[in-house]
């Protein structure tokens, strides 16, 4: 890796505390394929623009909060859709990792496949990575592409991938009410999750509309008006189907 | 060397000799590293009494924040007969002692000025004496009386335009501890017998000033050791000798602390490094079986529930400054020894027991001497305490300790002092932006006055007449002005001080402290952040200043980004650590009063929404007469990049060169800080331990959503906010009782949270 690949970079943020185990330095990649109607960053969906950075410069950068990382913590890339720039992100982890930085991914996992040249990439990059964090946004693929726009076969392919390979994995669902939350899907879910060996914990994230603004700046109609956020209740029932403990 | 009966069982001999409370305790305390399961609950009396004590508080914020006022009598170690919570439960309470004959009852204390005795009478609607009123200005000196008739026209001017404010010309300086302890442990006659050998050896016999001087204030202090004793009578106590136990020990100290608080009304009565101390007499008690534990939480709830009861009389204008009446009942928990042992002891977790058995407060104002190296259990237990009350805050024991020992108090909100060695004079705080625009405007204040005029308060040196400001050009014409501006700061402290040991002299408190005192000066700075942004903003964008029709600078245009406080940045950072430098620099090329040690400290209370009130616009970009950001933290909207980027900035700004203290306050939102309990409290550990070791002084943790605080602003009455209590610069206050003005500010600021 002698060449310097340059990273398009969304944001950063120093503290992040629920992207992964422990107190994490968070890098939002910009770029992304997937169109989920809940997104709340839309604004990382175009690529090709962003702040560049090389894999240096941003380790540099992330370096100066590792006394807050403890044993636990460390950083964490999420975006947009990382994988979108898997160069520079195997660069990135590498030197993290040779620093004994905790590496974590946080993807949907569209860009995956077994095709060349992405599977070596990517089997280089689960080298230099400790968890993958992967957004099951539904099992049914009909849904999945209502919701998304996309396939989810090379996704759940991935989880299952992640799985025979021993790579650590938390599995996460947004729940939209009425879209990602019936029975039915739960239940499926969990027999999917039941069906991995290395999946360390499942969570939901509940919907919310936070993110709405940025639609509305960019002037992008709003696909989900008026579903309205889930309930303490649905959270809690959705936890349950899905066998989530929470400490 | 003394011996007393009371004294069974405990070790050591240094302190029987000599007066000398760090000696006894480094002797006698057991460290504690296991966790909160041994803790006990509320008892019966406690409920009641906090039940009586929640429904006066009620009715003190019904009646518009004062629930009694005394007009008649002047408050004094031995003024009241005995006073309870309530005389039907008086029998419950463990602890006794008021300020004066009722609960919440304050006291007339006119000795630091009359006119604002009175006025802090008639606000509240109560008539003060008339015969008072001709004591006290026909007959009797007051402090602010002998300062205003010794203040000169220029220091006049420089408080009435707020470049320097806050000053203790109107109220006591506070900020000196007595070492309450001191009466537990020795008795007040051994206490009065070492003052006695003091007086005698006090000078070769040459009268100079200061001599005679210090024999006065001797006879004054071994006075009020007399006077304490007489006060204890009144509720039945002899404190003549040393505690026997527990409860006469935590009893004793509260009477240390009760004289002070009766006899001053300082901005800041901390109360001291107690826990550890207490915790002695709790063990030995435990272990003679002649205490149970829900006993001894049940002690230290009823000394917290006399600390969350002191109260003061004030005026509108001091509200302003220091909002939700506050009063620093400063008590420390934590900490190491110098020897590296862990001070934390079973009764550190007593202390933060109280905020989960009788609910969150502000007061005392609990601090937390913070190591990384403490036990887990208890960074665990404060963590989660905070994540549930946010009514603790932080402070960096492993960069005080080298300067202060390991038996130091908080004297104010932050600031150190060697318990029982030294004692400081408090001097508010210079106003560092309006010092900048000063030097923008020639010494003209920026803020006119009601006919519109403006006043030339600084010296007339050349205004920058440009388009564009220049950052050398800037850059020297401050340095000029901040020349001006701390010459004429230590002056005005000075003048304050000498006439505040002369008139309003803190006898009971430094009869607790070693005669052959410590003095520290501390000084201070408001507006900081706004400062270090104005002056990235010139030099690293281009900053217009946009003039009136008399060639005022009365607004700015930025064209550009530029870095700022707040986001790790050095660029902004290093200017941030030079202003800081160069102030005590200039501070300290002054004399100052009775060769005192100068200091200073970034940390402003809530009085950063009054000076920046009286403060026009900043070259940041800071409106005019907005609030500005409080002590260290950077300015509202600044921090760009998370919290750890912010607290990473001020953690850059070096302890030494302000010793009085940094204060941070930050404020988390709940479901960002993690999923589960465990690992929220995992997380806010982390958070502490990270930070800590890169050596800053001072973190207040707030862990709430910016929902309920607006929530809260608009229901005051509901039940839940009674009590809902908040960090602000250096002390807790509840958040009903800002002003909305304030409440507005809270909300403003940067909520760290992650999307």
């Amino acid at each position: 890796m002698s060449e310097k690949t340059v990273g398009y970079i969304h944001s950063l943020e120093t503290f992040g505390l629920v992207d992964g185990p422990g107190v994490r330095f968070v890098v939002f990649m910009q770029g992304c394929h997937m169109r989920c109607k809940y997104c709340h960053n839309p604004e990382t969906w175009a690529t090709g623009c962003g702040d560049e950075w090389t894999a240096e410069a941003l380790f540099e950068k992330a370096y100066r909060y590792h006394n807050y990382w403890g044993q636990t913590g460390g950083i964490t890339v999420s975006g947009g859709e990382p994988l979108l720039q898997i160069d520079f992100l195997t660069e990135f982890f590498t030197i993290a990792k040779n620093h004994g930085v905790s590496t974590t991914l946080d993807t949907a996992g569209n860009p995956f496949t077994t095709e060349e040249p992405f599977y070596s990439k990517f089997k280089a990059l689960m080298e230099v990575t400790d968890l993958v964090m992967l957004d099951l946004k539904h099992t049914d693929d009909k849904a999945h592409r209502e919701l998304t726009g996309w396939t989810n076969e090379n996704i759940l392919q991935m989880a299952r991938w992640l799985s025979d390979n021993n790579k650590d994995m938390w599995i996460r669902r947004v729940l939209v009410p009425g879209i990602t939350d019936d029975d039915s899907e739960l239940h499926r879910l969990k027999d999917f999750i039941d069906s991995l060996k290395t999946v360390k914990r499942v969570e939901i994230l509940p919907y919310h509309t936070l993110g709405l603004f940025k639609w509305e700046a960019l002037k992008i109609p709003y696909p989900l008006e008026g579903v309205p956020t889930p309930t303490e209740e649905q959270v809690k029932h959705a936890e349950d189907i899905l066998g989530i403990v929470k400490e | 060397m003394k011996t007393f009966e009371q004294w069974n069982g405990f070790n050591g001999r240094i302190w029987k000799e000599e007066v000398n409370v760090r000696d006894f305790i480094q002797n006698n305390y057991k460290p504690y590293d296991g966790d909160e399961s041994f803790l006990a609950g509320p008892t019966e009396a406690t409920n009641k009494l906090w039940g009586a004590l929640s429904k006066l508080q009620k009715e003190e914020r019904a009646k518009g924040g004062v629930l009694d006022c005394e007009t008649e009598v002047v408050s004094g170690l031995t003024a009241y007969g005995p006073g309870y919570i309530d005389e039907d439960l008086k029998d419950l309470e463990k602890v006794v002692g008021l300020q004066t004959d009722k609960p919440l009852k304050r006291a007339f204390m006119p000795y630091g000025g009359i006119k604002m005795a009175e006025q802090a009478c008639t606000t509240y609607g109560y008539t003060p004496s008339p015969e008072l009123h001709k004591i006290f200005t026909e007959y009797v000196r007051t402090h602010n009386q002998a300062v205003f008739d010794a203040y000169t026209p220029e220091m006049k001017l420089a408080r009435h335009s707020h470049i320097i404010t806050g000053l203790p010309d109107t109220y006591g300086r506070g900020r000196i501890v007595g070492d309450y302890r001191r009466v537990a442990l020795y008795g007040i006659d051994f206490l009065i017998e070492e003052k006695q050998k003091d007086f005698a050896n006090c000078g070769d016999g040459t009268m100079t000033d200061d001599v005679i001087r210090l024999r006065e204030e001797i006879a004054r202090q071994i006075g009020a050791l007399k006077g304490m004793k007489d006060m204890a009578a009144i509720y039945g106590y002899d404190i003549s000798k040393p505690a026997h136990n527990a409860k006469e020990a935590v009893q004793w100290l509260y009477f240390g602390y009760l004289a002070a608080i009766k006899t001053q009304n300082g901005a800041a009565m901390s109360v001291g490094r107690i826990s550890t101390f207490l915790d002695i007499y709790i063990e030995r008690d435990l272990e003679n079986g002649t205490i149970t534990e829900s006993e001894a939480q049940e002690l230290i709830d009823h000394l917290v529930m006399k600390f969350r009861m002191v109260k003061f009389a004030r005026i509108p204008s001091y509200n302003a400054l220091f909002s939700g009446d506050p009063v620093w009942a400063t008590l420390e928990m934590g900490g190491t020894g110098l020897d590296g042992r862990s001070m934390v002891t079973k009764n550190d977790f007593r202390f933060l027991h109280t905020l989960e058995n009788m609910g969150p407060a502000p007061e005392p104002n609990l601090t937390v001497l913070y190591s990384p190296r403490l036990p887990e259990a208890f960074k665990r237990y404060a963590a989660k305490v905070s994540i549930d009350t946010s009514s603790i805050q932080y402070e960096n024991d492993d960069i005080m300790k080298p300067y202060w020992g390991d038996d130091y108090s908080i004297c104010c909100c932050v600031s150190a002092t060697e318990t029982g060695k030294e004692m400081q004079f408090f001097g508010a705080r210079a106003n560092l932006a309006k010092c900048l625009l000063y030097a923008i405007n020639g010494g003209v204040d920026e803020k006119p006055e009601k006919d519109g005029s403006h006043t030339q308060v600084g010296p007339a040196y050349a205004p920058i007449t440009s388009e564009y400001l220049d950052y050398d050009e800037v850059m020297k014409k401050f340095d000029v002005m901040m020349d001006w501006l701390c010459g004429l700061y230590v002056n005005v402290l000075n003048l304050i001080q000498y006439m505040h040991d002369k008139y309003y002299y803190e006898e009971a408190e430094m009869a607790l402290i070693d005669t052959d005192v410590r003095r520290s000066f501390a000084t201070g700075i408001a507006g900081f952040s706004h400062v270090v942004d104005s002056l990235s903003a010139i030099k690293y964008a281009k900053v217009k200043p946009i003039r009136d029709e008399n060639g005022l600078a009365v607004d700015f245009e930025i064209e550009g980004d530029f870095p700022k406080y707040g986001n790790d940045d050095d660029r902004a950072d290093d200017i941030a650590v030079n202003l800081l430098g160069m102030f005590i620099t200039k501070i300290k090329k002054h004399h100052t009063y009775r060769n005192s040690e100068p200091s200073t400290s970034i940390l402003t209370i809530t009085s950063n929404v009054v000076y920046g009130k009286a403060t026009g616009a900043t070259p940041d970009g800071r409106k005019a007469f907005t609030p500005f950001a409080p002590g260290g933290n950077p300015s509202y909207g600044a921090e760009q990049s998370g919290l750890l980027a912010s607290l990473n900035s001020v953690a850059k700004l070096p302890y030494h060169w302000a010793l009085d203290g940094i204060s941070n306050t930050q404020t988390i939102n709940p479901d960002a800080i993690g999923h589960s309990e465990s690992e929220r409290i995992t997380n806010l550990v982390q958070v502490l331990d990270g930070y800590f070791c890169q050596g800053p002084h001072h973190l207040n943790v707030n862990v709430f959503g910016t929902e309920k605080l607006i929530d809260a602003m608009e229901h005051p009455e509901k039940e839940e906010y009674a009590n809902f209590t908040i960090r602000v610069s250096g002390y807790a206050v509840k958040f009903i009782d800002l002003t909305r003005e304030q409440q507005l500010d809270v909300i403003a600021r940067t909520c760290h949270k992650v999307l």
